[in-house]
């Protein structure tokens, strides 16, 4: 076992016992926060695959992004820390079904993908590779981002404002 | 051989290093007294009253939701930056479309007041009609 | 320099621990302790008052006074905090501050890491703070914290959308993420720095510096925003909120805090300077070059980073005893209404401009 093993092991323990504690914590303040070290743990192994840029844009957005959106809107719902947030189990039978559903599925695509050692170059410079790649194949799907993105804004906005006018 | 990553990742770690062994030293030196009184929050010097789980302004929480969609549009600009110019004046175009789609969306918030902060409202004085009252009352 | 201590040490690790420890000890606490005095004595000039004048000859020593005080301070956690939180807190805002300086050139001769990300990894890991200050202000279970760990994300995530685009547009220029090899452009004389346009020639450049400065405003004005210094310390008003987030904080952990504080007013100030001022590139030729001194060169550089960083460091000071508060709408006004726009605008011309 090499260092770098070790390292992905480190990565991957942060990611999975955080995220058992983001589900199953009864203080939803500890589930969210438990939230920014899975995606830490995330960026990290992003890193190991040497995708760089990809693992930077995964702490800009979720931990800088969503995180601080989740939070915001855990502040904003009245006195968390005085009434118990309910986190019994309800709709087990479904709740098992689709879980193993999804597993089995996960399970099979593992199986039947066949794996391929890469060389173990890291590319250089993944975020200008990645530029020219969205200019060239992908330029329909950049321009749909932004259509894409622009729906969401609008979306949120007007949710939050219909929100807002029925608390008023 | 640490990869250049590796060394974000140790920066990371010895700043935590730095932070516990700060901490630990502190903790052989400093004195341990508590009181009750010492251990109640701080609130300038009265009670504690209530719980400071006050309902916040909802404007917080669009402003982060604004956010994350400009930082997400950000974020794909960042490749584009790097390489539209070996594409000349085609490349130029394609980002500046995927701005200008996303300055349509700024200028939609601008426009609904969703970037407006919620202030009380002004109630100017009304000088006006004192100004006539007094007209009239010299008058007579 | 890693290359240095590796060749010293021969092992990996341990040469990497080294080359990390350097910018901290080396530079943020010593920066850190003339810092928090250079404050005070500014704050004293401008006021017309003396500051302090009483440790050392002429109040040199205060800061190592305040930080042995400090360190003797009994840590108080009030018993409604949340005490794991509580305590995580700091760390995260010192390791998200200080992680910004491994992608910072201090010179021709160090740099944490050459990571080709540089800049786009400064931006991104300056959330980390934002999720300490929020830990931070719920940990604390105080009215004071919490508005104040909310007012302070949400300023500083919004700054973030102006940094970023003036980033962006420098980005468009330049073609790399990395500041060293941004530094490397604007080498040679002052004219090649980016706030006069770069290495660009004729038409180009002198239509780009007018563009040059509208950034370099933006960028500048969203980083004070960023680091919660005055005009924007809204987070922190200690006629309204006390402290802010770290009202409940006593002791080290004060000082962390207090530390990550410095740490961040330093590395805006050298990222303002290293994108549009050169970094640690000497305006005018070494005195190295000129006498052969092969050696003197780094030194030369780290000196003129230190001194341009230290530049935008007191202007920081400076505008806080020069101007008043802003109110929070006024502030996010600012943000969303006048500095994303004239961003946006701006990054479009420059963009065109570079076509030509």
């Amino acid at each position: 076992m090499n260092l770098y093993d070790i390292i992905f092991y480190i990565f991957a323990a942060i990611t999975v016992v955080s995220g058992v504690i983001t589900v199953t914590s009864k203080n939803i303040i500890y589930a969210a926060f438990s939230l920014l070290f899975t995606f830490f743990g995330v960026a990290g192994m992003y890193v190991l695959l040497g995708a760089d840029f990809i693992s930077i844009v995964q702490i800009i957005v979720y931990v800088g992004g969503i995180l601080i959106l989740l939070l915001f809107g855990v502040m904003l719902t009245n006195k968390v820390t005085s009434t118990d947030i309910k986190s019994g189990s309800v709709n087990v039978l479904p709740a098992v079904i689709g879980v193993a559903l999804f597993a089995g599925a996960l399970i099979s695509i593992i199986i039947r993908t066949k794996w391929t050692e890469t060389p173990g170059e890291i590319p250089l410079s993944t975020a200008g590779t990645l530029g020219s790649v969205l200019l060239n194949e992908y330029v329909i799907i950049f321009e749909l981002l932004a259509v894409l993105l622009l729906i969401a804004l609008i979306g949120a906005a007007s949710i939050a404002r219909r929100t807002k006018e029925e608390t008023n | 051989m640490l990869t250049e990553f590796g060394k974000i990742f140790v920066f990371i770690l010895l700043a935590v290093f730095f932070v516990l062994i700060a901490f630990f030293l502190a903790k052989l030196i400093r004195p341990s007294r508590p009181t009750r009184e010492k251990l109640e929050t701080y609130e300038c010097g009265e009670n504690p009253e209530g719980s400071p789980w006050v309902r916040f302004n909802l404007r917080f929480y669009v402003v982060a939701l604004i956010f994350i969609i400009f930082d997400v549009e950000v974020v794909l600009l960042f490749p584009w930056a790097l390489s539209y110019q070996d594409y000349g004046i085609y490349g130029f175009l394609v980002g500046i479309i995927f701005l200008l789609v996303l300055g349509l969306g700024m200028a939609y918030e601008w426009r609904k007041g969703d970037l407006e902060w919620a202030r009380p409202k002004q109630i100017p004085p009304k000088l006006k009609k004192i100004k006539e009252e007094l007209t009239e009352a010299v008058m007579e | 320099m890693y290359d240095i201590i590796l060749d010293f040490t021969g092992n990996e690790i341990l040469s990497m621990f080294i080359s990390a420890a350097l910018p901290l000890f080396m530079f943020i606490l010593p920066f850190a302790l003339v810092a928090v005095l250079a404050e005070r004595k500014v704050s004293a000039f401008m006021q017309d008052r003396l500051g302090p004048t009483r440790v050392g000859p002429k109040g040199l020593l205060q800061t190592v006074a305040d930080i042995l005080k400090l360190f003797q301070k009994e840590d108080i956690v009030a018993s409604n905090a949340d005490k794991k939180l509580f305590n995580l807190a700091p760390i995260l805002v010192f390791a998200g501050s200080f992680a910004v300086f491994a992608a910072i050139p201090f010179s021709g001769a160090y740099i944490g890491t050459f990571a080709d990300v540089g800049i786009f990894f400064v931006v991104a890991i300056s959330s980390l703070v934002v999720a300490g200050i929020l830990m931070a202000g719920w940990a604390s279970n105080n009215k004071y914290s919490l508005l104040g760990a909310v007012r302070s994300a949400a300023q500083i995530i919004s700054y973030e959308i102006p940094t970023a685009l003036v980033i962006l547009s420098l980005v468009m220029l330049a073609g790399t993420l990395n500041l060293y090899e941004l530094t490397e452009m604007q080498t040679e004389y002052f004219w090649n720095w980016y706030i006069f346009g770069g290495p660009a020639t004729g038409i180009q450049k002198i239509l780009l510096i007018p563009f040059m400065i509208v950034g370099f405003i933006i960028l500048y004005i969203s980083t004070l925003a960023e680091v919660n210094r005055t005009p924007f310390d809204i987070p922190e008003a200690e006629s309204e909120l006390v402290a802010g987030y770290h009202t409940e904080y006593s002791g080290m952990k004060f000082a962390i805090f207090f530390l990550a504080e410095y740490a961040n007013m330093f590395a805006v100030s050298a990222i303002v300077a290293t994108l549009f001022f050169g970094g640690f590139q000497s305006p005018f030729g070494y005195l190295g070059d000129l006498f052969g001194v092969e050696w003197l060169i780094p030194i030369e550089q780290f000196g003129w980073f230190t001194v341009k960083g230290l530049f935008f460091v007191f202007v920081q000071m400076w505008l806080r005893w020069t101007l008043p508060r802003l109110r929070v709408d006024q502030l996010m006004t600012m943000c969303w209404k006048y500095m994303i726009p004239y961003a946006f605008v701006n990054l479009i011309i420059i963009g065109i401009i570079s076509l030509i």
